[in-house]
Formats: structure tokens, C-alpha cells, sequence
């Protein structure tokens, strides 16, 4: 109990003691500024983006791996979890390889005049990169959870393969998908190490905090800092509500 | 008609070997055994859920073997029913309607159509986590019914089921029977089998052991297993006469305890039930009778003693017994036993 007390103080203490430093007028100055605001938009909308662009690759992946078994399964497994225990900055270089101006990819994009550099969609890739495991494992989970009786009954219904996926697989693992879409996108909007070497502009919040911190000190860095974290705990707080209450409705009885 | 043909299949340490059956259009299969017997494997094989390692599965001359199991003509009813959780119950039965190409419009009449006939019209707006076990089967049994399938594949359909509504289920079950709808059952409940069967497959590890009506397996079992399983050997054919008696096999009225909900059925007995006395005592048995022995030889735990009553009646007594009594082959003998031990199972012809 005393050690449960203990930890939580941990976690809690550093924030409220930061959200308690920070005056309210100096709060309210810094998210007027355009370029905090700013900041905040594009790292909600590139974690955004990448988390829903990679969940169309991951969510059917992840179905495939809950339902076949095939030989270098466990490998896949592996390689999907590789980015959580690989030091982000090393992630951020290899993506950055991966679409730099001298890599295939980088220079297939230059030849339509695309530079990913520097450009929100790197700052998108490098963000899931490092959160991809999360939706993928979530949604394997979930996959795992849906009795494999109701496809069968489905297709003793006369449902398509395609169609037994998407009215009852699917929904039936909306939930766990659901809570993995969110921690893949809280995860990419606070990363920072992989995002910093692939593009430092234009900021994400993260980057932005470090930034002022470098170049102004403690005490100017802070409000953003706040601002930010006031802002991914009401998204996570909404999101995780929604989640909630739609597993009220599809509640997946496990058999 | 379906026909298993050498069906052979190994599941882990499971395996069912060199199954073959041939089941008539428009009859009442139950395929009868304990649990682990390879029952619901069987339905899973017929349903295609399941493919054979050898042997073939034949629908109405059509080799169907491998034949994906969407455009299989047969239903399956799970014992757990399996009625999707995250739709309505009216969504549930739509939906094998729209996946046949019906418009809405169409499919939705329809569906109101089966639950009118099925009972459920009032629960169609319901979601299945708050509907009892009869109601989810009437629900699983309704959707199902919806693809119009040539043979109807039920396992286990009364074990979720409480006890109450059991008769009332087993008369639905008759009546989707007598709109011709060929049924296969599994079941491990001997009771169920007769009460429903017009043919039984019993199984055993595996194997099938025995084919035939009810009267022929339980009557003259094939195997030791078959009379250990249900343990009667006294089995016969009756006609529900009036307040708990009945017309056993045209020669015979026997006293019993339940009522008859149908005319016709089965009476049945366990041997060891059978009292025999050298005289006419007065107890409070109701059914005396005096009869002839015709046979009595040694079985697992004493001896079996047959006696004519104008029915053929076995009773299962200790060797004691025997030389107490001094038993002979023809020598005149009182049976009794209580009405209460002999139970009417409705059979409708």
C-alpha cells in the first residue's frame, strides 16, 4: 500500500509540481503565441495521421497473425516489437536513411518534387516508427479475444470471408483496437528522440519545449510544457471515454 | 440425403476414425455419446469447419467435401448459440438474409416473418446479453432457420438450457422437424434421444458403434457400452392410456409417475428397479404382474433373470437372490416394480 502511495507520488509529484509553477498569466501569454499553437496542431495532426495511416497495414496484420499460423511467425512478432527496445534517436537515423535525399525512397519522392525531410510526413513516419507496437499488439489481442465460433457461424450464414471480417471481427475487437489506435497516438504525439533527427522543423511540441529549454532556461520552457500536457491528457481522457463506452455496447464475451 | 463416407480425422490425441453414415431427407438423426466422443467434430465435418484427413462428405449426390462452408445448404446451431453479441437480436437475423442479397426492405419482413413463427417478435429489438438461454435459442435457431438450409445441424441444443423449458424447446424442435427440415442432433443425453430420434448413431471414441431406431440400439445393444451408457433394459413402445398409465406394447398397462404430454412414446426401466417374489405380496408397488422366467444368466454384477409378462421384462438380482427364490427356466414368478421408476419419454410417430 505505502509503496503503491510511493509510486504514484512519482509520477504525480513531478507534474502537479510543474503545473503548479507555472503562473496563470505566463500560462494564458504562451498558448496566445502562434508558434506554440502551431506546434501543438502539427504534432496532434501528424500523430494523427501516421497512427491512422499505419493502422490500415497494422489492423490486418495483426488479424492474420491472431487467426493463421504460419512458419516465421514468432520472427514477425519480434520485428514488430523492435522499435520499443531500440534507443529512439538510432530509430530516427534509420528512418532518416530510409528517406533521405541519397535513399531509394528519397529519391523516387524528389523525382515528383517531394522532399521528405524536414517535411510533416517524416515527422509522421518517425512518429509510428516507435508507437506502431502498441495498435499492433492491441489489436492482435483483441483478434485473439473474438471466439472464433462467431466466424464460423458467419460463414455458416452465408457470409462472405471479407464480410465476416468487418461485421464481426472487427467490431468485436473494436475496443482492444480501439485503446491501442489511442496509446499508438499519444505515444507518437510525446515522442521526441526518433522525430528531433528527422526533422527539427517545423517543431512538434516536444522538440519546441527542448528548444526554448536550450535557449531560454527552465522557467520560459515550462508553460509550453504544461500547455502540451493539459492538452494530451484531455485528448487521452476523451478518447479512453469513448472507448469505454462503446465496450459498454460491444461487450466481447470470451469463451 | 447425406452420406459420410470412410470419414477419418485426427485432432491432437482425438481422432475419429472410419466413420460411415447415410442420413435420409426429412428424417430425425441424433448422434448419441459421451462427451469427447467426437460428436461435435462430426457436425463441425458435415457444417465444413472441419475438413476429413480421408473420406468424403456427400450432400444430395454432391461431393461437398471441400466445399467452403458458406455454400454448404447446411444450418448449425452451437450449443453455446453464438448470436453476436454487438447486434440486435433483429440484426442477427438479417443478417444471413442480406448476405443471401435480399433488399432491406425484404430482409426485414422476412426476419419479422421467422420471429413470428419462431415466438421472438417481442424480442427483437433486444441485445442477446440480456436474453435468458431459451430465448438465445430460439433467436440462434430462428437466424439460422433464415438461410433455409437442407439440413439442420444441432449440437447439443438443450444442455444450455434450463430444465423448465426443455419440453417446450424439444417441441420446437419437432415442429421445425415436421416443416421437413432434416435434423442431425448431437446429444449426449440418452433421454433426449429417444424422446426425438426416428434414427440414433451412437459414438464412441471415435467410432460409431451402432446404427438403428431407438428401439433397436437400446433394445438390443450392440456393444457393452451402449447398455452400460443408458443402463435400461427394459425398453418399450406405449400408448398413453389415462392418469399415468399406459398400453405397453399392445399387451401390456403399466403404471408410471409422469404425465404424458403425447399419446405415444417410450416406457423405460432399469433392470435393477424389477423386485421378484416367489407370491403375491401386498406393498405399495402398483404394478404387479405374474410371469413365466424364460432365461437367466450372469452379467457384470450378478444375474440377469428374463421374465415373459406378456412383455419381455429383465431383472437384475445378486446370486443370492437366485437361490433364495430357487429360480428355474419356466417357473412361475411375481415381478413388481413402482411407478415410480418407470418413465414415459413422448415419441410422437
Amino acid at each position: 500500500m505505502f509503496l503503491g502511495g510511493l509510486l504514484l507520488l512519482f509520477v504525480v509529484a513531478p507534474l502537479s509540481g510543474m503545473i503548479l509553477a507555472t503562473s496563470p498569466e505566463s500560462f494564458l501569454e504562451t498558448i496566445a503565441r502562434k508558434e506554440v499553437t502551431n506546434s501543438i496542431i502539427l504534432t496532434i495532426l501528424t500523430s494523427f495521421g501516421g497512427t491512422l495511416f499505419f493502422s490500415f497495414l497494422a489492423i490486418p496484420l495483426a488479424y492474420l497473425m491472431a487467426r493463421h499460423e504460419f512458419p516465421g511467425k514468432k520472427i514477425v512478432s519480434g520485428i514488430i516489437d523492435l522499435p520499443v527496445v531500440i534507443p529512439h534517436t538510432a530509430a530516427g537515423i534509420a528512418i532518416l536513411g530510409f528517406i533521405s535525399r541519397d535513399s531509394v525512397i528519397g529519391k523516387a519522392a524528389e523525382s515528383i518534387g517531394f522532399t521528405f525531410v524536414g517535411h510533416p510526413v517524416a515527422i509522421a513516419l518517425a512518429m509510428a516508427f516507435v508507437s506502431i507496437p502498441f495498435l499492433f499488439n492491441a489489436a492482435r489481442d483483441g483478434f485473439e479475444a473474438v471466439p472464433i465460433r462467431y466466424e464460423k457461424v458467419a460463414l455458416n450464414l452465408k457470409a462472405s470471408p471479407f464480410k465476416v471480417f468487418f461485421t464481426i471481427s472487427l467490431p468485436l475487437a473494436s475496443r482492444s483496437i480501439l485503446s491501442g489506435f489511442i496509446m499508438m497516438f499519444a505515444r507518437g504525439m510525446s515522442e521526441f528522440g526518433a522525430v528531433v533527427i528527422v526533422a527539427y522543423h517545423p517543431m512538434i511540441t516536444p522538440i519546441l519545449v527542448y528548444e526554448w529549454f536550450t535557449s531560454f532556461g527552465l522557467k520560459y520552457a515550462r508553460p509550453a510544457a504544461v500547455a502540451f500536457i493539459l492538452i494530451c491528457l484531455v485528448f487521452f481522457v476523451v478518447l479512453r471515454f469513448i472507448v469505454n463506452e462503446k465496450g459498454k455496447r460491444t461487450n466481447v464475451r470470451a469463451k | 440425403m447425406l452420406e459420410l463416407n470412410n470419414i477419418s480425422k485426427r485432432l491432437g490425441d482425438f481422432s475419429l476414425e472410419d466413420i460411415n453414415l447415410s442420413i435420409n431427407k426429412n428424417e430425425y438423426f441424433v448422434i448419441l455419446g459421451i462427451s469427447g466422443a467426437g460428436k461435435s467434430v462430426l457436425l463441425e465435418m458435415i457444417a465444413g469447419m472441419v475438413t476429413p484427413d480421408v473420406g468424403t462428405v456427400v450432400l444430395n449426390g454432391k461431393n461437398i467435401t471441400h466445399v467452403s462452408i458458406q455454400n454448404r445448404d447446411v444450418g448449425i446451431v452451437f450449443q453455446d448459440f453464438a448470436v453476436f453479441p454487438h447486434m440486435t437480436v433483429l440484426k442477427n437475423i438479417l443478417y444471413p438474409l442480406k448476405n443471401m442479397g435480399l433488399k432491406k426492405a425484404e430482409a426485414i419482413e422476412t426476419a419479422k416473418e421467422y420471429a413470428r413463427e419462431m415466438n421472438i417478435s417481442h424480442l427483437l429489438d433486444r441485445m442477446p446479453d440480456t436474453l435468458s438461454g431459451g430465448e438465445l435459442q430460439r433467436v440462434a435457431l430462428t437466424r439460422t432457420l433464415a438461410t433455409k438450409p437442407d439440413f439442420l445441424l444441432l449440437d447439443e441444443p438443450l444442455a444450455s438450457v434450463d430444465s423448465k423449458l426443455k419440453d417446450e424447446i424439444r417441441g420446437l424442435l419437432r415442429n421445425i422437424h415436421r416443416k421437413g427440415i432434416t435434423i442431425i442432433h448431437v446429444t449426449h443425453d440418452y433421454e433426449e434421444a429417444v424422446s426425438l430420434a426416428e434414427k440414433i448413431a451412437v459414438i464412441y471414441q471415435g467410432k460409431l458403434i451402432q446404427t438403428g431406431t431407438a428401439k433397436e440400439v437400446f433394445h438390443n445393444p450392440k456393444s457393452e457400452f451402449i447398455a452400460n451408457f443408458t443402463g435400461i433394459k427394459n425398453f418399450y413402445r406405449a400408448t398413453y392410456n389415462d392418469e399415468n398409465v399406459s398400453l405397453v406394447e399392445e399387451s401390456v398397462f403399466i403404471h408410471h409417475y409422469n404425465n404424458a404430454q403425447e399419446p405415444k412414446g417410450y416406457l423405460l426401466l432399469r433392470s435393477e428397479d424389477v423386485i421378484l417374489s416367489k407370491q403375491h405380496t401386498l406393498t405399495s408397488t402398483l404394478n404387479n404382474f405374474e410371469g413365466t422366467v424364460m432365461d437367466f444368466f450372469p452379467c457384470i454384477h450378478g444375474i440377469e433373470v428374463q421374465i415373459d409378462i406378456g412383455i419381455k421384462i429383465t431383472a437384475h438380482i445378486t446370486h443370492e437372490s437366485v437361490k433364495a427364490l430357487g429360480l428355474e427356466r419356466g417357473k412361475k414368478i411375481w415381478v413388481s416394480f413402482k411407478s415410480t421408476a418407470v418413465k414415459f419419454i413422448p415419441h410422437d410417430e
